[in-house]
C-alpha cells in the first residue's frame, strides 16, 4: 500500500461512516450508529498511522508525495484536479485530527445517549472530520476551499444541532456567515496568488514561487499581489480561527453539545487558520508585511480574549475564550516563522483543550444541564475523576511543567524573542497572556469544584444524579421544547459512564506526556518529522540561544505559578460567598464592564456591518424591488402586451362586411404586387 | 371579338361582386354576390379555355358552378336556421365574433 | 353578327350584376341575378363552350336559382334602409354607410387592378380570337369532349366534387331539421338578442372588457341562468 493509498483511505472511511449513517437512519439498532461512527473514525486513525509509518520509509528529501484521481477540468490555464498532498504536515495534522476525534466520538456515545437525534449526531460528526480532513489533505487549492466550505457547512449544522433552540441556529447563522466571509477572503486570496503562479497545485505553486530564476512575484519581497494574496488568505484563516475581529461567533457555538464544542471548536476546525498559514509558508515568507499582521493580531487575540475569560460566568464560554487565546498564540508563532512549536502547541492543545471541554461536559451534566459558574460548586468530592481532568487540563493549559502545555507554550514564545526587533511586545503579550490563562482556568477549576456544595453536588454525593424537571436553555432560561430529544432527563457524567472515562483518561495522558517529546535542546521528534515540509523555511532551525531559553522556561513556570496562586488567594481563600472576587469587581467596574460584554465587539460589528446591511435590504426591498422592478419592468411589460393586443383587438369587429373588405383589399394588394413584377 | 373582352367583362362583374358584399346588409343579398364573383370568375375560365383550346377551363368551371350549389345550399339552410331562431337577418348585428 | 350578340350579352349582365348590387329588395335582386346568369350563357356559347352554357342554364339559372327565390320568400330580408336602426343595441349605422364608400372605392380599386392585368400588361394570346375551332362529334365544348375529359384526365376532381355535393346534402338536412317539434300555435319566444346580454355569460367581448353593460336585466330562461352562474368566476377574470 502506498503513502497516498493511506491517504485516500483516511478520506474514505469517515465519508463511508457519514453516508452508513445517513442512509441508514432508520434502520440502524439502537446505538450502532454511534459505534458505526467512531469505528469509521478509528479506522482513519489507522489509516493515518499506517501512512505516518509508510511516509517515514521514504528517504527524507521524498516526503511529499501527491496522488491525483481524476481531473476535474481542464479548461485554459486552470489545473483542477481531485489531488491529495500526503507530506509530514498533513500526516501531522490527520493523526491528530483523527486521533481526537476517536476519542471524541467514543465521548458522545455515552454523553448523547439519551438525545433522540443521536444519528443524526454521528452523521454529522462523521461529516465534519470528513471534511477536516479533506481539507488538511487537499493537494491543490481548489480541494482546500471545497473542504474549508464542508468544514463550515459541519460547524453550522452541529452548533445548531438542537434546532428548537432560537440561541442555537441564532449562533450556527452568526458562525456560517462569519466562515463565509472567510470562505470569500480565503477563494480572493487563492486568485491573487493564481494569478502569478498560473497552477493550483500547492507544490508547483510553491515551485513557482521560490525559484530562483523566474520566481512567479518577482525577486524582491512584499510584491503587491502577493501581499493581497497573503492577507486575504489571513482573513480566510482568521475567520476560521476565530481571531480578531472575525471571533465572534465562536463563544455564540458553544449552543452545540459539548463534544461538539471540544472537537470543532477546541481541536479541529479552529486550528485549519494555522495550518493554513503553515502550509502557504512559502508564499508568507516572501510577504513579510503578511506575517507581521498574522502575528499581530494573534497577539492582540491571545491578550483580549484572556481578558475576556476573566469576567465570563458560562463555564463553557470560559474555555471558549481560552481557545480563542491559545489558537492566537498558535497565529502568532507560525506567522514569525515557528512553525514546528506552532504546530506542536496544535497538538498538545487540542490534547488538553479536548480534555477540559470533555470535562466541563461531565461537570453540566452533573449540573442537570445548567451551565453557569454561578449556579456551581463544591464538586470536588462528588466528581472525582472529573475533577482530577480538569486539574491536568488545567495545569496544561497554564503551562506548569512537566505537562505538555509548558514545552510547546514557551517554544514558541522563545522563537518570537529571538526574532528580535519590534517582537519583543509580542514576546512580553505572550507571558501576560500566559499570565491571564492560569488566572482564568483555576478561576473556572476552583469556582466549580471548591467551596460548599451546591445541592445538585449534594445530591450526587449521595448517589443521584440531578436532572431537571422542566429542561430549560441555559443560555436564556427559556423552556426547552424536546421534540429533537435533547440529552434528555438523564445526563452523562464521567463518573458513571465508561467510554467517557476511557476518552478522557487517553487525553489526559497525552496532556501529561505529549510534551516529552519535544523538550528544548533534548529532542526534537516535532521538529525533525516535520521538517521535510519546511524544507524551504527561513529560520526553521531552532537556534535556541541557551540564555534567553533558560529565562523563557523558568519565566513562564514563574507565571503560571503566579496565576494559579492568584486564583487560589481569590477563590479559596477569599471564596466564601465570592467576597473576594466581588471586592475586586466592585473596584475595577469600568474594566469589569467591558471585560464581561466581551470589548463590545458584538455592538460593534452589529452597528458598522449587520444595521447598514439592514437598511440596505430594506431600501432594496421597499424601495428598488417595488418601485422598480415590480411595477416598471413587470407591470410596464405587461401593460405593453395589454395596449399591444387592445389595439389588434380593435379589428376584430364582429362585422363580416369589414372582414370581407379587408379581404378584398388583400387581394388588390397581392394583384397589384405582382402587377408591379412584371 | 377577341378574348380580351371577355375579360374585360369578367373583370367588371368580380368587381361588382366584391362591392356588393362589402355594401349589403341582407346576408341573402350577401350571398348574391357572392354568386356573381363566382360567376366572373366562371367567365374568365372559359374565356382562357377558348384560349387555349382544351377543355381544362370548362371542367373548371363545371366544378366551381358545383362548389356555388353546394355552399348555396348551406348558406341559405344557415340564414333559414338564424331566421326561425327570430334573429335579425342583418350581417351587422350578427357580431358575436366581435372581441 | 357575334359581335352585336357579345355586345348585347354582355350588357345584359352588367346591368344585372349592377341590379343584384343596388336594388334594395332582395327578391329583385334574385332576378337581376337570373338575367345576369342567362347573359353569361350566352356569352359562354359565344365562346363555343356548349354543354356549360348548358349546365349554366339548368342547374345554376335553374336549381340554384329557384332555390334562392324558395328561400327569399320564406326568410324575406328586410328592405334595407341603412339609415335606420332596427333594434336599441346594434351597430351604428354610419358604419353602414362608410363601408358603402368605402366598398365602392375598394372595388374600384380592384376593378382598375385587374383590367390592367389582364388587358394591359400583354398577354398576348389576348388579343386574339382564341384556337381555331373545328365542329365535330367530339371537339372542343361538346358534352361528349367534356365527359372524356371528366373520366379520363379529370377524374378525381370529378370524384371529389361528387362527394362534396354528398356532404352538402348532409349538411343542408342538418341545418334544417327542427328539434323536438314545434306546433302550430308557438309560445312567444323571447328574443335573446333583444335584451342586453347578462354579466358573466361569457361573450368574447365581455372577457375582453369592451362589452356594453347597460341595465343586464337576468333572463327568465333557465339555460343562460345556469350558464351565469357556472361562469360567475370565468367571467370576473377579465
Amino acid at each position: 500500500m502506498t503513502t497516498t493509498t493511506y491517504g485516500w483511505l483516511v478520506l474514505a472511511f469517515p465519508l463511508l461512516g457519514t453516508l452508513v449513517t445517513a442512509f441508514g437512519f432508520r434502520v440502524l439498532p439502537g446505538r450502532t450508529a454511534g459505534w458505526i461512527g467512531t469505528g469509521a473514525i478509528f479506522l482513519a486513525f489507522l489509516a493515518a498511522l499506517g501512512a505516518l509509518i509508510s511516509l517515514q520509509g521514504h528517504a527524507s528529501g521524498d516526503r511529499q508525495l501527491v496522488s491525483s484521481l481524476w481531473n476535474y477540468a481542464s479548461t485554459t490555464g486552470i489545473d483542477a484536479q481531485m489531488s491529495i498532498l500526503v507530506d509530514p504536515l498533513s500526516v501531522f495534522m490527520i493523526l491528530v485530527v483523527s486521533g481526537v476525534s476517536t476519542l471524541i466520538h467514543l465521548y458522545s456515545i455515552s454523553y448523547m445517549d439519551k438525545d433522540r437525534g443521536f444519528v443524526r449526531y454521528f452523521s454529522y460528526l462523521n461529516f465534519f472530520v470528513f471534511s477536516m480532513l479533506l481539507l488538511v489533505l487537499a493537494g491543490n487549492f481548489l480541494l482546500l476551499i471545497v473542504g474549508w466550505a464542508f468544514v463550515g457547512a459541519a460547524s453550522y449544522l452541529l452548533i445548531s444541532f438542537w434546532y428548537r433552540r432560537t440561541t442555537a441556529t441564532k449562533a450556527g447563522i452568526k458562525a456560517f456567515v462569519i466562515n463565509v466571509l472567510g470562505d470569500a477572503g480565503l477563494v480572493l486570496g487563492t486568485y491573487f496568488i493564481f494569478k502569478h503562479t498560473g497552477t493550483l497545485d500547492f507544490l508547483k505553486s510553491f515551485h513557482a514561487v521560490e525559484s530562483t530564476t523566474h520566481p512567479a512575484f518577482g525577486h524582491g519581497t512584499n510584491n503587491g499581489d502577493l501581499v493581497a494574496g497573503c492577507l486575504l488568505l489571513l482573513v480566510g484563516a482568521f475567520a476560521k480561527s476565530a481571531q480578531i475581529p472575525l471571533h465572534t461567533w465562536l463563544p455564540d457555538a458553544m449552543e452545540g453539545p459539548t463534544p461538539v464544542s471540544s472537537l470543532i471548536h477546541a481541536a479541529t476546525m479552529v486550528t485549519a487558520g494555522v495550518y493554513l498559514i503553515a502550509r502557504m509558508h512559502p508564499l508568507f515568507e516572501r510577504a513579510p508585511a503578511a506575517q507581521d499582521v498574522g502575528a499581530i493580531v494573534g497577539a492582540a487575540t491571545l491578550l483580549i480574549a484572556g481578558t475576556i475569560g476573566l469576567a465570563q460566568t458560562d463555564i463553557k464560554r470560559v474555555i471558549a475564550y481560552s481557545t480563542m487565546s491559545q489558537i492566537g498564540y498558535m497565529i502568532m508563532g507560525v506567522s514569525v516563522g515557528a512553525y514546528a512549536a506552532g504546530l506542536f502547541h496544535l497538538m498538545t492543545h487540542a490534547f488538553f483543550k479536548a480534555l477540559l471541554f470533555m470535562a466541563a461536559g461531565s461537570i453540566i451534566g452533573a449540573m442537570g444541564g445548567e451551565q453557569s459558574l454561578n449556579k456551581m460548586g463544591g464538586f470536588r468530592k462528588a466528581m472525582p475523576f472529573t475533577y482530577a481532568c480538569f486539574i491536568i487540563g488545567g495545569l496544561a493549559l497554564s503551562g506548569i511543567p512537566p505537562f505538555s502545555g509548558f514545552f510547546s507554550k514557551d517554544e514558541i514564545l522563545l522563537v518570537t524573542g529571538e526574532r528580535g526587533g519590534w517582537h519583543w511586545i509580542l514576546y512580553v503579550a505572550g507571558y501576560i497572556g500566559a499570565f491571564f490563562t492560569a488566572v482564568y482556568t483555576f478561576r473556572m477549576i476552583f469556582r466549580a469544584f471548591h467551596g460548599e456544595p451546591v445541592a445538585e453536588a449534594r445530591e450526587l454525593e449521595a448517589g443521584h444524579l440531578h436532572h431537571a424537571d422542566v429542561p430549560r436553555n441555559p443560555a436564556n432560561g427559556e423552556d426547552e421544547d424536546t421534540d429533537v430529544g435533547f440529552p434528555g432527563p438523564e445526563h452523562a457524567i464521567a463518573e458513571r459512564a465508561l467510554p467517557m472515562r476511557i476518552a478522557m483518561g487517553l487525553l489526559a495522558l497525552g496532556a501529561v506526556g505529549a510534551g516529552l517529546i519535544q523538550i528544548p535542546k533534548v529532542d526534537f521528534v516535532v521538529d525533525d518529522f516535520l521538517r521535510p515540509s519546511f524544507a524551504t523555511a527561513k529560520g526553521y532551525e531552532p537556534h535556541t540561544k541557551t540564555g534567553l531559553l533558560v529565562i523563557g522556561l523558568t519565566l513562564g513556570t514563574l507565571i503560571g505559578l503566579a496565576g494559579i496562586g492568584l486564583a487560589y488567594r481569590i477563590w479559596i481563600v477569599g471564596g466564601k460567598e465570592l467576597k473576594a472576587s466581588t471586592a475586586i469587581r466592585e473596584r475595577t467596574r469600568p474594566l469589569y464592564e467591558l471585560f464581561l460584554n466581551k470589548w463590545y465587539f458584538d455592538e460593534l460589528i452589529d452597528a458598522l456591518v449587520v444595521k447598514p446591511m439592514a437598511v440596505a435590504g430594506a431600501f432594496a426591498r421597499d424601495t428598488f424591488e417595488r418601485m422598480f422592478v415590480d411595477d416598471t419592468l413587470v407591470g410596464g411589460t405587461t401593460g405593453i402586451v395589454r395596449a399591444g393586443s387592445a389595439a389588434v383587438r380593435a379589428a376584430q369587429s364582429g362585422f363580416v362586411r369589414y372582414y370581407a373588405a379587408l379581404l378584398v383589399l388583400g387581394v388588390t394588394g397581392v394583384g397589384f404586387y405582382f402587377l408591379l413584377q412584371t | 371579338m377577341s378574348i380580351s373582352w371577355y375579360l374585360a367583362v369578367s373583370a367588371i362583374v368580380f368587381s361588382l361582386g366584391a362591392v356588393g358584399v362589402m355594401t349589403r346588409r341582407n346576408p341573402l343579398v350577401v350571398l348574391l354576390c357572392l354568386e356573381l364573383m363566382l360567376n366572373g370568375g366562371n367567365l374568365a375560365l372559359i374565356a382562357f379555355s377558348r384560349m387555349w383550346g382544351n377543355g381544362d377551363g370548362q371542367i373548371l368551371a363545371i366544378v366551381v358552378m358545383t362548389v356555388a350549389a353546394c355552399e348555396v345550399c348551406i348558406g341559405l339552410g344557415m340564414i333559414v336556421a338564424i331566421y326561425r331562431r327570430h334573429l335579425p337577418i342583418d350581417v351587422d348585428e350578427l357580431r358575436e365574433l366581435q372581441g | 353578327m357575334s359581335a352585336v350578340l357579345f355586345f348585347l350579352a354582355a350588357i345584359g349582365a352588367i346591368t344585372g350584376a349592377v341590379g343584384v348590387v343596388v336594388l334594395r329588395n332582395p327578391f329583385y335582386s334574385v332576378l337581376a341575378l337570373v338575367a345576369h346568369l342567362i347573359s353569361l350563357a350566352v356569352l359562354f356559347l359565344l365562346l363555343r363552350a356548349e354543354f356549360v352554357a348548358a349546365v349554366q342554364v339548368v342547374v345554376y339559372a335553374g336549381a340554384v336559382m329557384v332555390l334562392y327565390v324558395f328561400v327569399v320568400a320564406y326568410v324575406g330580408g328586410e328592405s334595407d334602409s341603412i339609415g335606420e336602426r332596427l333594434r336599441g343595441v346594434g351597430a351604428p349605422g354610419s358604419t353602414g354607410s362608410g363601408l358603402r364608400l368605402g366598398g365602392a372605392i375598394v372595388g374600384g380599386a380592384l376593378l382598375v387592378e385587374l383590367l390592367i392585368a389582364l388587358l394591359g400588361t400583354g398577354i398576348e394570346a389576348t388579343s386574339g380570337y382564341g384556337a381555331p375551332y373545328v365542329s365535330g362529334p367530339q371537339t372542343y365544348g361538346t358534352p361528349a369532349y367534356i365527359g372524356k375529359l371528366l373520366l379520363t384526365r379529370f377524374l378525381v376532381t370529378f370524384e371529389l366534387a361528387s362527394f362534396l355535393l354528398l356532404i352538402a346534402a348532409v349538411g343542408g338536412v342538418v341545418l334544417a331539421r327542427r328539434r323536438g317539434g314545434i306546433g302550430e300555435d308557438e309560445p312567444e319566444v323571447f328574443v335573446p338578442i333583444d335584451l342586453p346580454r347578462p354579466r358573466d355569460s361569457g361573450t368574447i367581448a365581455e372577457g375582453v372588457g369592451s362589452a356594453p353593460t347597460a341595465g343586464a336585466r337576468l333572463t327568465s330562461g333557465d339555460r343562460i341562468d345556469e350558464e351565469s352562474a357556472v361562469r360567475t368566476h370565468a367571467g370576473s377574470l377579465s
